[in-house]
């Protein structure tokens, strides 16, 4: 079976400074991967590079990103958006700036279904009332005719999270969904992801920073520190035995509710400098990765 | 909580309506302003007392009706050759009028699209069509214009060229910054992801958002337009030489102003009220029309 997504050995590069440094990872069908580093680690460029949202100044200097076995970097530009939205849909972080603020929630849903599925405009509408149904919103003919303005920051995650699965895609990236949200909202808006993706059968990439959330909903997990893989594995394993120091000292700076607050450690400078130092000497040789 | 979410939702039965009552007296000052000038130039020969260019050689230079040696058939007075001076107001708004909306519309359009071209695509053709604002800018307009209208002969036509010519860089250069801003924002992102290509994202997704400051511009410009024009037929190189204007009627009062000073005096009220109204009802409708800040 062809993974959903392969990246193998992705470098990216601002400028001169390296973001990411040799990244592979692969998405199963139906799978749900966590993604987890510190913020500076590169994973919401991984993302982004996926997509084809890399900043302007940022280019990939080397490695491979495919979808369902198809080169997304080779591929033409027409035939990369005719994937995205439908096949690849993104759940972004910021809900309150993610929804266009002059168009009601109606048009834009709206639009996605008529540019992907070729809706008529009437068609479309009903399309989207049943996906705002879905994501347990009341009223949905009501909120149709909204502005993003006039719902609450939790409405408006479901609203994205709709639009994300409306052309049942095959991957859905989600960056720090929940990162933005009050941690009462947080929980739904996670059930709301894992019962859609199971519904239309999606592979979820979910980049966080949260390790309680991919315990929650991820069936693997990759750490990332620096713009390399640190760590992978099955979600359970790598939480309960973690092979690397890093993965260590992450899940002791990660609050819990069955442990004291004394108990809590942030992740040791010496081992973040070290790791920054490995990372750097792996920039001294380019040639490396290629040997 | 539920209570809460649901009134939140309870939204106003005209978002519309909301929006017009919320702009307040700017909106329906610039709104009656623009629509007595917009009626006086659609209407002038209903609402003309008088044939603008019939002379009256008897009854030149008579002050306004109330004034001591006034004619009540000559409400506002008549000029030196006895002209209706109201007639002539009347007509000079045609003019006016026409070259505001032909020439604010032609210059929005094409500096609309190069603001577009140069915010979207960065680079190079940022870069060229900037530098091609720069130069242009470094011109005195109304000098551009003076020359425009000399070298391509009077008329109509050449002072809407003229406009349009000097003023599509006032547009080009705030749509494409503000072009710019919005291509940063989340929702440009989010639209990308969804395959919008990009002529698609500025349609669909950016265009909306300049709305609001495209009609304050477009109204500023209005006002810019009618000022141009009145400098041009002030100078003499503006329509032809009989049709009424603003700035002919100020450059012939301006003669006999010691004299006879409504006759320089009541275009300039017509001109100062125009450019008043437009730019109050640009900013009224604004408000009205954004929806993020009709809420």
């Amino acid at each position: 079976m062809t993974a959903t997504l392969t990246i193998e050995g992705l470098k990216v590069a601002i400028g001169a400074a390296n973001v990411l440094r040799g990244v592979s990872l692969e998405v199963q069908p139906g799978e749900v991967r966590g993604l987890v580093g510190e913020s500076g680690a590169g994973k919401s460029m991984l993302g982004r590079a996926v997509l084809g949202l890399l900043p302007a100044n940022a280019s990939v200097t080397a490695g491979r990103i495919a979808f369902e076995g198809r080169d997304l970097l080779a591929m033409q530009e027409a035939e990369r958006r005719n994937l995205l939205g439908r096949r690849i849909a993104l759940i972004p972080q910021d809900p309150m700036t993610s929804l266009n603020p002059v168009k009601r929630i109606g048009g834009q849903i709206g639009n996605l279904l008529r540019h992907h599925l070729g809706l008529s405009k009437r068609a479309a509408l009903m399309r989207a009332t049943d996906l705002l149904n879905e994501v347990a919103i009341r009223e949905p003919k009501r909120v149709l005719s909204l502005y993003p303005h006039e719902i609450s920051g939790g409405m408006r995650q479901r609203v994205l999270i709709a639009m994300a699965f409306a052309c049942d895609p095959a991957l859905v990236i989600a960056d720090e969904p929940t990162t933005a949200l009050d941690v009462t909202v947080q929980r739904q808006v996670l059930q709301l992801v894992e019962r859609l993706r199971l519904r239309h059968g999606s592979a979820v990439l979910f980049v966080t920073h949260d390790l309680g959330v991919v315990a929650k909903i991820c069936r693997s997990m990759t750490v990332l520190h620096a713009g390399r893989v640190l760590e992978e594995g099955e979600t359970a394993n790598v939480l309960v035995r973690p092979r690397h120091a890093y993965t260590r000292a992450l899940l002791a700076a990660t609050p819990r509710a069955d442990r004291p607050a004394e108990a809590l450690r942030p992740v040791p400078p010496d081992l973040t400098d070290q790791l920054w130092s490995e990372a750097h000497r792996l920039d001294q040789v380019p040639a490396a990765g290629a040997a | 909580m539920a209570d809460i979410a649901i009134a939140a939702l309870a939204a106003p039965p005209s978002r519309l309506l909301a929006g017009l009552r919320r702009s307040g007296p700017r909106l329906w000052i610039g709104a009656v302003l623009v629509a007595l000038l917009m009626l006086a130039a659609i209407f002038a020969p209903v609402f003309a007392p008088h044939d603008p260019l019939e002379q009256d050689l008897m009854s030149a230079q008579l002050p306004p009706a109330w004034m001591t040696g006034g004619d009540h058939t000559y409400l506002l007075g008549t000029d030196s050759l006895g002209r209706c001076v109201l007639s002539r107001l009347i007509y000079s708004a045609r003019t006016a009028v026409m070259v505001a909306l032909i020439a604010a519309t032609l210059a929005a359009l094409i500096g609309v699209a190069l603001g577009l071209f140069a915010g979207s695509f960065g680079g190079w053709v940022d870069q060229s069509i900037s530098r091609l604002i720069d130069v242009w800018m470094a011109f005195p307009p109304v000098l551009l214009s003076i020359v425009l209208a000399a070298v391509i002969g009077a008329g109509l036509t050449s002072v809407i060229a003229a406009i349009v010519v000097v003023d599509w860089t006032r547009f080009a250069r705030v749509i494409r910054a503000e072009t710019m801003v919005q291509l940063t924002r989340d929702y440009a992102a989010a639209a990308q992801v969804i395959g919008l290509s990009r002529a698609r994202l500025l349609r669909l997704e950016i265009l909306p958002n300049l709305v609001p400051l495209l009609v304050t511009l477009l109204a500023v410009e209005m006002g810019i337009a009618i000022l141009v024009e009145v400098i041009l037929s002030f100078v003499g190189i503006s329509v032809a030489g009989d049709t009424p204007t603003w700035g002919s009627m100020i450059a012939e009062g301006r003669q006999i102003v010691y004299q006879a000073p409504w006759i320089m005096a009541l275009p300039i009220v017509c001109i100062i009220t125009s450019v008043i109204g437009l730019n109050l009802f640009g900013d009224g409708l604004r408000l009205a029309l954004d929806p993020v800040q009709r809420s």
